[in-house]
């Protein structure tokens, strides 16, 4: 399989990555590069195999449903770009 | 005071211990070594002060009797790991300014056993990459120089855009270069397809990827979670091992993270190998692989089998699929992994008309083009309609991967004996063609490791014919690190410690 610029530019979409117009080609060729690097996966046969879904058998841990960490959003919003009052602030999304 | 960066770490330990040399003056020597060797670029952040005050906390404790595993050792940290109040940024533009506000699990056990931290060291964004170059800070360059270079024409080109010189592999490039260099005791690095054992193996050094759930992956910034393992570089399989037994360890905080009990690892350092049976796969004589490399690796078989261990061939029939298959599973979760990098909550920010442009704009800036690469193929992979032809196939190969392995275990291999890359290292630059398969292939012995979860120690055995480091790979059963490390030191006791590169920086 090969993607197409369309396609190079949907998948941008999805990634949320912007890409500009001379950038497509070159991209499409780099994940074409790698798509067909990835095409001799086809000659295995995978019948009856067993997709892994984790590397080391342990059962997954759990805890108890309970609030166990917080109270700092100081601390939590310390990093962020744009905050008030302890929110994080973004673009208006809703009209 | 070049003698003091060039001891082991064990043999630092061993002079504080017995108060022949305080850390104070073996942090400081580092810390002069660490700004002579700057235009290296192996360190992306350093903390002198930082690294005075530990030590100074050091040797009260030692006079005190109250000495840690790794009490007074200077060390560097990856990148990749968030370190409380000190800047942490996986050498990317989109985490350019980003200050912790907590401490990665691994790193904190290093500090709780005493360790010092001289800084923050490089790698290749997000840890994508085999070369350390598609690092946000830059390149960094290997101690080693390249083939007939002279120590003037090197000093000039690193002065320049390092061109030419050697890359110290990667992705944690950094920490393989200042250990190599004489600018830490041992550095903590990352590994999720080759990222210890490729760099160790190209800068002469010892690096052990251990089996995934051994250390906590807790505070450190995830690439693909499901491959992701930390793990030491170090001048010698010793120094690793008692590394190695200060970063693992169960953690709450990662529920991949395994409860099992830490062994001493230093112990297993000289425990006899007489009787092992050790597996050399017939699937890694890859087509196009150098006599030298070939070469190397009967020599290893031979070292082994001197010291008693049985060399025995195997089969690993899946083992050309699992780098195609890890180029669906590692970048599918890291477009996931990497959602997360938006502009909101951390990181960089780039304003937009409304928010979905911001976020394209913002990823759009902070990524480098591998990043950028990445996510969009894991994206094209777990999208709608090719979602099974692509990930659940990856993720059956997988398995067959895993099932490989576990046959020759159970046909009684103690441990498997391969080349750790195809090649010596290669120049800066040389691989950044338009095809980005070239420089993945780096990490076709590497890769089959992480995908079944195994432990992996890369050892020094030898030079290539033009003086440059080359390294052998030991795989384990998970948890069987021990074996690494009795194999790993027959090795390099039988090929002599690589003699590391004069300062011809300085």
């Amino acid at each position: 399989m090969s993607v197409d610029q369309a396609t190079v530019r949907r998948i941008a979409r999805l990634a949320r990555i912007a890409v500009t117009d001379e950038e497509v080609p070159h991209l499409m060729g780099e994940l074409n590069a790698m798509l067909s690097f990835v095409e001799q996966l086809g000659e295995v046969d995978v019948t009856g195999v067993e997709p892994m879904t984790s590397v080391t058998p342990m059962a997954m841990k759990k805890r108890v449903d309970q609030v166990s960490d917080g109270g700092y959003p100081e601390t939590v919003t310390g990093n962020a770009p744009m905050t008030e009052d302890h929110y994080f602030l973004v673009p208006k999304v809703v009209e | 005071m070049t003698d003091l960066t060039h001891m082991t770490l064990a043999d630092a330990r061993d002079a504080l211990k017995a108060k022949k040399i305080s850390s104070v003056e073996l942090t400081q020597a580092h810390i002069a070594a660490v700004e002579a060797a700057r235009p290296i670029g192996a360190y992306v952040l350093e903390t002198p002060d930082q690294a005075r005050a530990m030590a100074q906390a050091s040797d009260e404790k030692i006079a005190k009797g109250e000495a840690g595993p790794l009490e007074g050792i200077p060390l560097g940290i990856k990148d990749l790991y968030a370190t409380k109040g000190v800047r942490t940024t996986a050498c990317s533009n989109i985490l350019a300014n980003f200050v912790p506000q907590y401490e990665s699990t691994v790193s904190s056990q290093l500090w709780r056993d005493g360790a010092v931290m001289l800084g923050k060291l490089s790698n290749d964004e997000f840890a994508m990459g085999s070369s350390n170059e598609s690092s946000a800070f830059g390149p960094v360059a290997s101690p080693w120089t390249p083939p007939n270079w002279s120590a003037e024409k090197a000093k000039a080109a690193l002065a320049g855009d390092k061109k030419g010189l050697l890359v110290p592999g990667g992705s944690s490039g950094g920490s393989a270069s200042a250990v190599a260099a004489g600018l830490c005791l041992g550095a903590t690095a990352t590994d999720t397809g080759g990222s210890i054992r490729q760099p160790a193996a190209f800068t002469g050094t010892v690096g052990i990827k251990p089996t995934y759930g051994r250390c906590s992956r807790w505070g450190i910034v995830a690439f693909a979670s499901s491959l992701d393992q930390a793990g030491p570089i170090a001048r010698t399989v010793r120094d690793t091992a008692i590394m190695l037994r200060s970063m693992a360890g169960h953690d709450a905080k990662d529920t991949t993270s395994v409860d099992r009990a830490v062994p001493d690892y230093e112990a297993a350092i000289g425990r006899s190998v007489k009787g092992m049976k050790i597996g050399i796969p017939k699937e890694y004589r890859v087509e196009g692989m150098s006599a030298e490399i070939d070469a190397l690796w009967t020599k290893g078989a031979e070292m082994l089998r001197a010291a008693g261990a049985e060399i025995v061939e195997i089969s690993l029939p899946h083992t050309k699929y699992a780098l195609p298959a890890y180029y669906i599973v590692a970048p599918a979760e890291a477009s996931s992994n990497l959602a997360r990098y938006d502009g909101v909550r951390y990181g960089l920010r780039i304003p937009g008309k409304d928010i979905t442009d911001m976020y394209e704009k913002t990823r759009a800036a902070g990524f480098g083009p591998e990043v950028r690469r990445r996510i969009m193929i894991g994206t094209y992979v777990l999208s709608a309609g090719y979602y099974d032809a692509y990930y659940v196939r990856a993720q059956q190969i997988r398995t067959l991967i895993k099932q490989d392995f576990e046959k020759a275990y159970a046909s009684g291999v103690d441990a498997v004996l391969t080349p750790a890359t195809p090649s010596p290292a290669f120049g800066i630059g040389e691989k950044s063609g338009a095809d980005p398969v070239e420089m993945y292939l780096n990490d076709v012995f590497t890769v089959t490791v992480n995908m079944a979860g195994l432990p992996g120690l890369a050892v020094p055995a030898g030079l290539s014919s033009d003086g440059l480091p080359l390294g052998l790979q030991l795989i384990g059963r998970p948890f069987d690190e021990e074996t690494l490390f009795s194999l790993g030191e027959v090795i390099e006791q039988a090929a002599g410690r690589t003699k590391l590169p004069e300062a011809w920086w300085a």
